[in-house]
């Protein structure tokens, strides 16, 4: 049961951006500047960014929301996803891909296990220092995501098939507070 | 924040509404409190330093009255309902699943509100992301702590909405 008086109609986060809809906003452009761009970065490999740390985390409800999402972008390949959640290294994924998890990996336990190692590596397969700026921020960013949610302990839908008709919902019309104030698709 | 300036503005704006406004039941002070107590559990000098500097600021205190509360916060001369919040901070500095219901009680027994809860908690996660950006990237950072005392009564002033990083 969550620990503040949230409306129960609404799962995870959703539930929180409801009871705080001021802090919401600027998370909402936040989560859209970060994961909606393929500048750079793939949508796709964002939310894969994203739902690795989450995973990291023990996050449910957000690395089961973020997998679902890359699974849109990925045409269904939910193996694809499931693998680079729970071992990227051997996943079927570009090289610069893992160099950037494995930075995102590193700010998952703390800002300062980065090594300057890790980012040259980076830098040699092609990352960009945007690429570099935004992989850290990510993982920053669902370091606050995952405590948020689990720190109120909002609820968290035990049924998967939950989970796609949401992350559908983000994949077309994007993060913001769209994701509360309508109705919830099933 | 510079680096790219069209995210540090979302970020900034998470500060405000956080740290700053004060349409809330928690004091500037005890906010930024929080933010200080997470960044020093995180390690993180530069924010740790900053918002410990804020706090010293708001509580007009001096400089070992911060330490104290970062190093003992249940041997500082603070309320039983801020060192509730303090210790449920704590909790989400490690992961958001070390929140047991027994503190969340026992902060509601202190008075705390519903609000209040999610703010602490919101605060601790949102420096949990803010210490790892700015360490993450390996940014510069100030050594003398007098830097941080000095720039706190501006930044008391002029919030973080529009925070200039090259001040």
């Amino acid at each position: 049961m969550p620990h503040i008086d949230v409306d129960k109609n609404l799962p995870g986060i959703r539930s929180l951006l409801a009871f705080s809809p001021e802090t919401a906003e600027p998370m909402g452009v936040l989560a859209n500047l970060l994961l909606r761009s393929n500048d750079g970065l793939s949508m796709a490999e964002r939310e894969l960014i994203a739902a690795h740390v989450s995973y990291l985390n023990d996050c449910f409800y957000c690395h089961q929301s973020h997998g679902e999402i890359a699974v849109c972008y990925l045409n269904g390949d939910r193996d694809l996803v499931n693998k680079v959640k729970a071992d990227y290294e051997n996943a079927p994924i570009s090289d610069k891909l893992k160099s950037l998890l494995s930075i995102a990996a590193s700010v998952q336990k703390g800002g300062k296990q980065v090594r300057p190692d890790q980012i040259e590596y980076a830098r040699a397969l092609g990352a960009t220092d945007k690429d570099i700026h935004d992989t850290v921020l990510i993982a920053a960013m669902f370091c606050m995501f995952n405590r948020y949610v689990d720190g109120l302990a909002a609820h968290t839908p035990s049924d998967l098939s939950t989970y796609p008709p949401r992350a559908k919902q983000v994949a077309e019309q994007g993060y913001g507070n769209h994701v509360f104030s309508k109705n919830q698709p099933v | 924040m510079a680096f790219r300036p069209e995210t540090a503005k979302p970020l900034n704006e998470l500060a405000e509404i956080l740290l700053h406004q004060d349409n809330n039941t928690l004091t500037r002070g005890e906010r930024e409190m929080i933010g200080a107590y997470v960044s020093s559990l995180n390690d993180c000098f530069f924010c740790q330093h900053v918002h410990g500097a804020m706090a010293q600021h708001y509580f007009q205190c001096d400089m070992q009255f911060i330490d104290t509360i970062k190093r003992d916060y249940n041997a500082a001369p603070i309320s039983a309902k801020l060192k509730a919040l303090l210790s449920i901070a704590g909790s989400v500095q490690k992961g958001g699943s070390h929140v047991t219901t027994a503190q969340v009680e026992n902060a509601k027994s202190l008075g705390a509100t519903d609000r209040e809860l999610h703010d602490t908690v919101l605060i601790a996660a949102a420096f949990c992301m803010f210490n790892r950006y700015v360490d993450g990237l390996n940014t510069w950072a100030p050594q003398e702590r007098q830097v941080y005392i000095d720039r706190a009564a501006m930044r008391a002033e002029e919030g973080y909405a529009g925070s200039n990083p090259h001040k």
